[in-house]
């Protein structure tokens, strides 16, 4: 086995795993990413019933009620502007609460958002950056500014 | 007082560190005695200096000094003992001390056991060391001051966020810490070798026992941590890609690719200049994860701090260190010839595919992790990158490397056969499709992909037992032969086994949980039966129970196996935490076959039915079973004799058993 025999082997085994790398991030792209709206964009733009989304604003204060069955909660986001109303079922995490900001993950269908995931900070302070970023778009922010 | 003490002596220790790092390296060019002289002594002080700020700040967090502000925001006087002390790393200003005292530890370490190391080498890696030292104690002086007093004095603390007082969470940044920085090591080796323009195998040997004791802490760390998430926060999940997640794991895929590559760059004089690459590459990952983690821009379910000119201040560093690094590498890498050649098929070739692959992986979850902040400072829309992502990237990736893992170590150095390697490797290979293909029929929601998982497990697990029993050539010599060839293999080849059988371990629980999972989100009243894979759980109710600093709704299932099994209790909480927060306390019951996991909601009519999620995460205990193997595995390959040779050891005559004398 000669040097050059090893590098120009070593180089073709490189260059595999780059184009295969760069074949599967592509591909895992297209199909994989979730894009971020705000309630607004929810209601003023059209959205495929399948398409996954996330949406976050604040939870309207009185807005959260119990379904039916026991597990299935329903509530509304806002980011002061538009609102939307979302439902989930299971436990809701530990920081939900009315008032508090929340980042919501799933399909919007016929004006409702299902959702499949809930995400609340860990910190009582915390406003997720999308929700901040999406009230001060409607120019209702009244935060560090 | 205290305060003021731990204040002064970290800037002594800042002083300290810039001793360490400039005369000495002075000196090392000019092989002026004295300057040199300066690192060890400087190394020791600085760790014990900064040990002594430490204290301090523990001090002031076990008797709450809520004059100190950091103690005012993050502790409580009612909270319990083990996380006032944890409470010390559980907040930025008091992570980054920890951080520095793990850096600095690694300094006195490398000052203290790298006797046998060569003096100009040994005094420039100290003098890196110090040089890091010396950027993240200004960082910590000057944006992050642990030891800020706060007037008027509070009464009483803004206690630690609940989620943080847990067991799991108090030892995780410590261990995951030691992982991260000790990287830091690696680097200063890198560097310091491209300064002398000088990589050879006993450079190799030296970083190697650095580099697993990093590896070892690392994966105990991130395990820890994905464990702390598993129960804590009650999804049933163990790993969800996050951010900060990605942010431990990137440096280890580099560290895992850089342990494999520095064993070629002992053994055979080959890949040199791509192991310092990677060693460059490793820590590059560990700066990269402090600042996406301490600068707050990425929204992620646990990063604490989020202050613009810490961001700024870390990302300097990091180009500073990093683009310094490659500077030299630039400069000096061409001269770093490798003398070993070698075949594509031979052990090198294949510790060369695990590096390719694991390289592209840590690429592709780089690529992942920072898309969504390119995208957001363009202005492009803002999307995640969320666990579909990584799934179809990371796994295709990962099953070329474990079917390699499998026939890697059967290959010869320089020269392997493919032949002779699949030859011996055939029953384990249709052994691994056989219980693959059982697993298929056996479960009936076995999808394709989650049995293929299974083989892929089964595979290495098989593999890697065979290949030890090919080494003490068991059922080929007689029994005792056998026994004293097993006594006899090196503890580096026995960490091997262990890590490559705790992965395949870990593959099969991740696996079997991914796929085979039961969930039931149920409202339950007291009385009410849930079906749960084999198990049937009843619902006995829940009460209000005291903690030391919060009020727990405290739920009672009992759970039977089957009709007949010896019936066990769960006791799932929700607890209120005092002065902040929430959490919810998972209850689980580990079997061989999977873990019972009860979560217990809220109350919707005062106390009667409660919202419960079930889970039965199949293999869970496996997956845990697994990673404490691996790092076993590090462990023991990090206690042998061989690692603690000093200089490069004349190759050991063929037939002497003899190991090479240690020290």
């Amino acid at each position: 086995m000669k040097r050059k025999h090893q590098r120009m082997s070593l180089l073709g085994l490189a260059a595999l795993a780059i184009a295969g790398a760069a074949a599967l991030i592509l591909t895992a792209f297209e199909d994989n990413i979730v894009f971020f709206h705000s309630p607004t964009d929810l209601v003023t733009k059209e959205f495929s019933p399948t398409q996954r989304l996330r949406v976050g604003g604040l939870v309207e204060q009185g807005s959260v009620q119990k379904q039916g069955d026991g597990v299935t909660v329903r509530f509304v986001v806002t980011d002061t502007a538009e609102s939307v109303p979302i439902l989930f079922k299971g436990i809701l995490p530990d920081l939900f609460r009315e008032g508090q900001g929340i980042v919501a993950e799933g399909t919007f269908r016929n004006g409702v958002f299902q959702a499949s995931e809930v995400l609340a900070k860990h910190d009582e302070t915390y406003m997720p950056r999308e929700v901040a970023d999406a009230i001060k778009a409607t120019g209702q922010w009244k935060g560090d500014e | 007082m205290t305060a003021e003490i731990g204040h002064f002596a970290l800037i002594l220790a800042l002083v300290t560190a810039v001793v360490q790092g400039v005369p000495t390296l002075i000196g090392a060019q000019r092989r002026d005695a004295l300057w040199m002289a300066l690192a060890v002594p400087a190394a020791l002080l600085q760790f014990l200096l900064i040990a002594l700020a430490f204290a301090a700040l523990t001090k002031a967090f076990v008797t709450s000094d809520f004059s100190v502000m950091t103690v005012a925001m993050n502790s409580h006087t009612a909270k319990p003992m083990l996380y006032k002390v944890a409470g010390v790393w559980g907040n930025h200003e008091g992570s980054m001390l920890l951080w520095v005292l793990v850096l600095s530890l690694f300094g006195a370490a490398i000052a203290l056991f790298g006797r046998n190391l060569r003096p100009s080498l040994k005094v420039r890696v100290l003098a890196i060391q110090g040089l890091l030292g010396a950027g993240f104690l200004t960082f910590i002086l000057f944006t992050s001051n642990p030891f800020a007093r706060l007037f008027p004095v509070p009464i009483d603390g803004q206690d630690l966020n609940p989620l943080l007082q847990d067991p799991g969470l108090a030892f995780h940044p410590p261990l995951l810490y030691l992982g991260y920085v000790g990287l830091s090591t690696t680097f200063s080796f890198a560097v310091a070798a491209l300064i002398e323009g000088r990589v050879d195998p006993a450079w190799a040997r030296w970083v190697r026992p650095w580099t697993l004791a990093s590896w070892a802490f690392l994966t105990a760390g991130i395990v820890l941590g994905s464990w702390w998430a598993y129960y804590e926060l009650g999804w049933g999940g163990w790993w969800f890609w996050d951010p900060v997640e990605n942010a431990s794991f990137m440096p280890w895929l580099a560290a895992t690719a850089l342990l494999h590559s520095a064993i070629v760059s002992e053994k055979r004089d080959a890949l040199k200049s791509w192991t310092v690459f990677l060693a460059i590459i490793a820590f590059a990952f560990s700066l990269l994860g402090t600042f996406l983690v301490r600068s707050g821009v990425l929204t992620s379910v646990h990063a604490f701090a989020s202050d613009p000119t810490r961001g700024v201040f870390i990302l300097a560093l990091l180009i500073v260190t990093v683009g310094g690094a490659f500077a030299f590498y630039a400069w000096r890498g061409p001269a770093l010839k490798s003398s070993g050649v070698f075949h594509p098929i031979s052990r090198e070739g294949g510790l060369v595919l695990n590096n390719f692959l694991l390289t592209a992986a840590a690429a592709a979850v780089l690529l992942g992790t920072l898309y969504p902040l390119i995208l957001d400072v363009l202005n492009a829309g803002k999307i995640s990158v969320g666990a579909p992502y990584f799934d179809s990237v990371f796994i295709p990736m990962m099953v070329p490397l474990i079917i390699a893992m499998g026939v890697g170590p059967m290959l010869n150095w320089k020269r392997g056969s493919l032949k002779t390697a699949t030859y011996k490797l055939k029953w384990a290979a249709l052994i691994a499709v056989l219980s693959g293909f059982g697993v298929w029929l056996a479960i009936d929601r076995a999808s394709a992909l989650a049995a293929f998982g299974m083989t892929l497990a089964a595979w290495l697990l098989l593999a890697t037992l065979y290949e030890l029993a090919d080494r003490i050539h068991l059922f080929r010599s007689n029994p005792s032969e056998s026994l004293r060839r097993l006594r006899r293999q090196p503890r580096a080849r026995w960490g091997m086994t262990l890590a490559h059988g705790g992965l395949a371990l870990l593959i099969a629980g991740m696996t079997a949980s991914s796929a085979w999972k039961t969930e039931k989100i149920e409202a339950m009243a007291a009385g009410d039966t849930v079906t749960l894979a084999a198990y049937t759980l009843t619902f006995k109710g829940a009460e209000q129970v005291r903690g030391p600093n919060y009020m727990a709704t405290r739920g009672t299932f009992e759970v039977q196996r089957g009709s007949t099994g010896t019936p066990f209790i769960l006791h799932p909480e929700k607890r209120v935490y005092d002065v902040q927060g929430q959490t919810t306390e998972a209850a689980i019951q580990p079997t061989f076959l999977g873990d019972i996991y009860a979560v217990v909601g809220d109350t919707q009519d005062g106390g009667k039915t409660f919202v419960t999620r079930l889970y039965f995460n199949p293999l869970v205990p496996w997956m845990w079973t697994g990673a404490l193997v691996m790092v076993l595995g590090g462990l023991i390959s990090l206690s042998d004799r061989r690692h603690r040779v000093g200089a490069p050891v004349a190759r050991r005559q063929p037939g002497s058993a003899t190991p090479a004398p240690a020290e």
